[in-house]
């Protein structure tokens, strides 16, 4: 597993408090993970501090599950 | 009750009667108050009298740069995140609804409703992050009652009261509070030019039988931004001598 799915996993854990077996790649925030609409935005924040990269609102949208948040941020630091 | 020591405010407006004693109250209280206004001179002489805990960040909430920049520079100032916002900033273009232009609807609008919005949605990722944050929004009885000559004014107070309501629901569960204070006739440079038969008028419709004076409203702004009110949300304080009781 890349550096940036680990950290991005740990983001989650932390933020959401679920357990670390849950957060697989295909989870989704919302129908998966127990996130509402307000916590999405959360760990788009905290995805931004801590790959130090920007999220825009409209690419922040697409953002729906695990993957899709390691996806953008590789995308965005390469 | 009611300490403040350690936060930080901004009060747009703080130029006027209303927002140079709410900034007062806060920074006795014992909060670090940034004062925004258009009127630099002024402002620096409300600084100066509040003293060490009082810093200047002039700006024009009808420009649509200076709104944008406004949180940011005034965390700049402050020399740390915003805990406490207050949107009391406000203009008026009077006119019977007949006769009211466009761009005196749009000026009011942008100034009263838009601006504060935008300054509130600015301020929410840090109170986000540190699970904190109180936005007070001055609105007006006018906005829940209406007055004849001002619709424009009375929209852009109404619409602040549910804009209020709708981020208050969507940010409680992280220990942010946004509520409006309602003024209803309070001694101002703006309420001395009524004549003396106005003012009578005025006074008949008022059960206390007198205008309000800023503390009052001071008072009001202090308690919601204090931690004693961390239950009170979504909510409009009316101040205004039990002029409308609603």
């Amino acid at each position: 597993m890349s550096d940036v799915a680990d950290r991005v996993k740990k983001i989650v854990v932390e933020h959401l408090g679920v357990e670390e077996d849950k957060v697989t790649e295909n989870a989704s925030f919302i129908d998966d993970l127990g996130a509402d609409s307000l916590d999405t935005v959360e760990l788009v924040m905290a995805f931004e501090e801590e790959f130090g990269c920007e999220i825009p609102d409209d690419a922040a949208e697409k953002i729906l599950t695990v993957k899709d948040a390691i996806d953008f941020i590789e995308k965005a630091n390469s | 009750m009611f300490d403040l020591a350690g936060k930080t405010a901004l009060v747009t407006g703080a130029t006027g009667g209303i927002g140079g004693e709410i900034a007062k109250v806060l920074a006795q209280a014992g909060a670090k108050v940034a004062l925004s206004g258009t009127r630099a001179e002024r402002l620096e002489a409300v600084a100066a009298e509040i003293g060490e805990n009082a810093v200047v960040v002039p700006a024009n909430l009808s420009d649509t740069e200076s709104v944008d920049g406004l949180i940011k520079a005034a965390e700049e100032a402050l020399g740390g995140q915003l805990d406490i916002l207050v949107n009391n900033a406000g203009i008026t273009r009077d006119q019977l609804a007949m006769r009211l232009k466009d761009e005196d609807w749009q000026a009011v609008l942008d100034v009263n409703l838009t601006s504060a919005f935008k300054l509130a949605r600015n301020s929410l990722r840090g109170m986000m992050k540190r699970r904190h944050g109180r936005v007070i929004n001055i609105t007006s009885i006018v906005g829940v009652t209406g007055n004849p000559g001002q619709a424009n004014y009375a929209a852009a107070k109404a619409g602040m009261i549910g804009w209020s309501k709708s981020m208050a629901q969507e940010v409680a569960a992280r220990g942010i509070t946004i509520n409006c204070v309602a003024p209803g006739f309070i001694t101002t440079a703006m309420t001395e030019e009524l004549g003396d038969a106005q003012k009578e008028k005025l006074l008949a419709g008022i059960p206390a039988g007198r205008m309000g004076d800023s503390k009052e409203i001071a008072a009001a702004v202090l308690f919601l931004a204090s931690d004693e009110a961390s239950y009170v949300t979504g909510q409009t304080l009316h101040v205004n001598g039990g002029m409308a009781m609603i």
